[in-house]
């Protein structure tokens, strides 16, 4: 009779094992339809509504943050269950930086634990074979934060299945700047080397409209020097909580994405949002590629 | 356009019960695009008779509080409003028309949404007619908008200045006709010191451009030694967008229209916070109801600017 306790919580516990199986076999099959269509390379994510997920539930303020740390790992299951090679997410604006001390210091606190958690051996990162960039002005975090994902970058470089990018202490504008600032440099460097070339010849009296347009700064300058030249643009940008705004995240790259803003909060995003937005991104997929062709 | 009918030059004023001619006059300039003889605005003033100042004053007065709709509150109205005219191909399509007459309906449409814009005391209004993109449209596309773009401008020119309305082209010109050309270079002079609305035209304008244009400026002022290539910031850099004509760059809303849920590469930097509202409607179709819903949703948004409301 006392092993009838014991034995309800082993059948119950092999129900609920059953249940989970059933229920990722069935996401998998799910994957496999969609998978038919075009699927999205590159999807973005601003997780926005932690506090106010936080309040609404009656938890203290901390622990919003913490449901949308798992969420966030959900989401990543999915993503790269789908086949979905870049994900970039929005952790920290500098913007960000304005909130209370006790905030952001609490947020930097949650950042280091999670930044490290991802080296463990059981980690998505090494479940998904995951290589990880910081994107970001990285000389404002702390110096425990940015040696910490220092770190993560060098362990995961080799890395090559999937990738993430995690925009901490960043911001579009001050991207944008530090690449304004690099083509500067880059181009007075190439115009002294070239003209240190052509010190001796005579060429140099011509100044052909090919060298003055050489000299002038191109497009192309700019992006190979913005830190999110290392993934192709985003195709999908979902933000949580209803808001429809950039707030200052891949203003450059968003130009031709697809913008998605459902209304649930951060910790509540479920696989139905990220299924409704690579349907409606299947609908417009051979428009904009046809525009692309064109271009 | 804007005003068809004689209105003291100081006010933007909506007399309700012009609405009947007001309607009849669209139809027919929809359908001739001529604007209209000075001897009609002339019989204009003189049947709707000549006001005291002080009945004036308080006319006025009351007018401007009716003419914002009673969803909308005064105090929370943005100031800077940006547009994206996106459908007028499909609507024509859906109408068994040609794209041309497409845009011919998108040019009314926008007629309206600045009249309301002066109205209902929004300072900039910002509209995306020709992207950098849009060269890939059929040559015969093209030539017809740029041909409209010019009569829009030489016929409505003269309203907008008695109205108080300044108008600015950004965008790289240089592929435009020099006859257009031409033109927006006298709007622009005649028009330079109005106040009460600016609208702004993109016209062979790409966020990317604009931001690649302020970037060469940049480059040529360190190259001159005048700045350092330390000091470059957001500040410099805004210094140097298109969109400095203006007192206020940022947009604080975006709306486009026909329900595409992009930005297609316009005012890249300058929408860093501007909320954004994506309208069903074709353009042409878009009125004065789209502009209020989008008005009122922008007006229930909590912008914190990525800080905290406590």
């Amino acid at each position: 009779m006392a092993e009838l306790p014991g034995q309800i919580r082993h059948i119950g516990g092999r129900m609920s094992q059953l249940l989970e199986q059933i229920y990722g076999f069935s996401r998998r099959s799910l994957f496999r339809v969609i998978s038919m269509g075009p699927i999205p390379c590159h999807i973005a994510f601003i997780m926005d509504g932690n506090r106010r997920y936080a309040k609404k539930c009656g938890l203290e303020d901390g622990s919003g943050h913490k449901a949308g740390f798992s969420a966030l790992m959900s989401m990543l299951q999915y993503c790269y269950e789908l086949g979905i090679k870049y994900v970039t997410i929005y952790a920290f604006s500098i913007d960000n930086f304005r909130r209370k001390p006790e905030e952001v210091e609490s947020v930097m606190d949650l950042m280091l634990e999670k930044i490290k958690s991802l080296l463990e051996k059981e980690s998505i990162v090494h479940q998904y074979g995951i290589r990880v960039y910081f994107i970001g002005n990285l000389a404002l975090l702390n110096d425990q934060v940015r040696a910490a994902a220092e770190k993560v970058m060098k362990a995961t470089a080799k890395n090559s299945r999937v990738v993430l990018l995690i925009c901490i202490a960043y911001n579009s504008t001050d991207e944008i700047v530090q690449a304004v600032k690099k083509s500067c440099i880059n181009k007075s460097d190439n115009i002294e080397a070239s003209n240190y070339k052509h010190e001796d010849s005579d060429s140099d009296i011509e100044g052909t409209d090919m060298e003055n347009q050489e000299k002038k700064i191109q497009l192309v300058d700019i992006e190979e020097n913005m830190q999110m030249s290392v993934a192709p643009n985003p195709d999908i940008l979902i933000r949580s909580s209803g808001e429809t705004r950039l707030s200052n995240f891949l203003l450059w790259q968003t130009g031709n994405t697809q913008l998605c803003s459902p209304a649930a909060l951060w910790p509540e995003i479920g696989l139905r949002h990220l299924l409704w937005a690579i349907l409606n991104f299947q609908r417009n997929h051979s428009y904009l590629e046809k525009r692309k062709k064109q271009l | 356009m804007l005003s068809l009918r004689v209105r003291p030059p100081t006010s933007f004023d909506f007399r309700r019960f012009n609405v009947r001619d007001l309607e009849r006059r669209w139809r027919l300039s929809r359908d001739c695009f001529l604007s209209f003889s000075p001897k009609f605005e002339e019989n204009r003033g003189v049947r709707f008779g000549v006001k005291s100042s002080k009945s004036e004053v308080s006319f006025t007065a009351a007018e401007e509080e009716e003419t914002l709709p009673e969803e909308l509150q005064p105090e929370l109205m943005p100031k800077h409003v940006a547009i994206i005219m996106d459908g007028n191909g499909r609507w024509a399509k859906n109408r068994g028309l040609q794209p041309w007459d497409g845009h011919r309906a998108g040019v009314e449409a926008l007629k309206e949404i600045v009249e309301l814009s002066g109205k209902w005391g929004i300072q900039v209004l910002t509209v995306f007619a020709f992207s950098t993109d849009n060269w890939i449209r059929p040559r015969i596309e093209i030539d017809f908008l740029f041909s409209l773009f010019e009569r829009s401008l030489k016929s409505e020119f003269q309203n907008l200045a008695k109205n108080n309305v300044r108008i600015s082209i950004i965008g790289d010109s240089s592929k435009l006709p020099k006859s257009l050309l031409r033109v927006i270079n006298e709007v622009e002079e005649v028009t330079k010191n109005n106040t009460r609305l600016q609208l702004i035209v993109a016209v062979g304008y790409s966020g990317k451009y604009d931001v690649l244009q302020a970037c060469r400026g940049i480059a040529q002022r360190v190259k001159d030694g005048e700045i350092e290539v330390e000091e470059i910031d957001e500040r410099l850099i805004e210094e140097e967008l298109e969109t400095n004509c203006t007192e206020f760059p940022y947009p604080d809303l975006l709306i486009r229209t026909s329900g595409e849920l992009r930005v297609s590469n316009f005012l890249l930097w300058q929408l860093a916070y501007t909320e954004l509202f994506f309208a069903q409607e074709l353009w042409p179709d878009f009125g004065r109801s789209g502009f209020i819903e989008a008005l009122t949703s922008f007006q229930q948004r909590q912008r914190r600017f990525g800080g905290r409301k406590s």
